[in-house]
């Protein structure tokens, strides 16, 4: 599995873009507190962090005693890079071409 | 989805396809900086980090191809430039498979809002463009 491939698979699943949307809205949090805000055993959150750590995604730091996860936007703004940028540049392109056509037939 | 709320301690992390000694030149030389920092070339020395019109800071650790810690004062907005100085910590380790993996922790925001909102996405760009001219010798945009 490459980096693109644990990237895709990590944010395919809702719990792990709903673990995403609660560090979003405020980050360096701690695995008792991401645990409160979902239905669900810290088991289960443990094991989502962790393929979200795996991917990049959430960078998990040591601050005293506690180990805080962090949102790491990188990989995302690589994967926009990667796929977004190359086809909206297309179709930006293509509507330009389209709009040079059709002032010029005018 | 929510809009931001602008974070007081903020971590960026890349795996790189390069060496610690080239990630640590791409950060601190200038003809580097200019093709991926917002075209600001920077001039880091074991006293400053000087990046123009854009943030200068102190610089308080210097350890070539492991680690830098600086001041960062932003410079490129007046209501910016007003806050407080925020730390800047970059962090080079070698990993398995020729990869290095740089962490940006851009911390002690708490006084300093706006610049926390402002490089929330700016340090996502530079590190994507870093890694991008490291592994392809090219300018993420021309």
């Amino acid at each position: 599995m490459d980096d693109d491939d644990r990237i895709f698979k990590a944010l395919a699943d809702p719990t792990r873009r709903h673990l995403l949307d609660r560090l979003f809205e405020r980050d360096g949090r701690t695995l008792t507190e991401l645990e409160s805000e979902l239905e669900m055993t810290r088991f289960g959150v443990m094991k989502h962090l962790r393929v979200l750590e795996d991917a990049g995604l959430v960078v998990s730091r040591k601050q005293g005693r506690e180990k805080l996860h962090y949102l790491n936007p990188v990989p995302i703004r690589l994967i926009h890079d990667r796929w977004i940028d190359k086809y909206t540049e297309h179709r930006v392109a293509a509507l330009a071409d389209l709009k040079n056509e059709l002032e010029e037939s005018a | 989805m929510s809009t931001m709320t602008a974070q007081a301690t903020q971590v960026y992390s890349v795996f790189i396809k390069a060496t610690p000694e080239q990630v640590w030149d791409a950060i601190t030389k200038p003809e580097f900086t200019e093709k991926y920092f917002y075209g600001v070339p920077v001039r880091v020395t074991p006293e400053t980090f000087d990046g123009g019109q854009s943030a200068q800071g102190t610089v308080v650790e210097f350890e070539p191809g492991r680690r830098l810690v600086h001041g960062w004062r932003a410079l490129y907005d007046e209501d910016i430039a007003g806050e407080p100085e925020s730390r800047v910590t970059w962090e080079i380790e070698a990993q398995e498979g020729g990869l290095t993996k740089l962490t940006v922790v851009h911390d002690r925001l708490e006084a300093s809002p706006k610049t926390a909102e402002s490089v929330a996405g700016g340090w996502s760009y530079i590190l994507s463009g870093l890694k991008t001219l490291l592994e392809t010798g090219e300018p993420l945009v021309a």
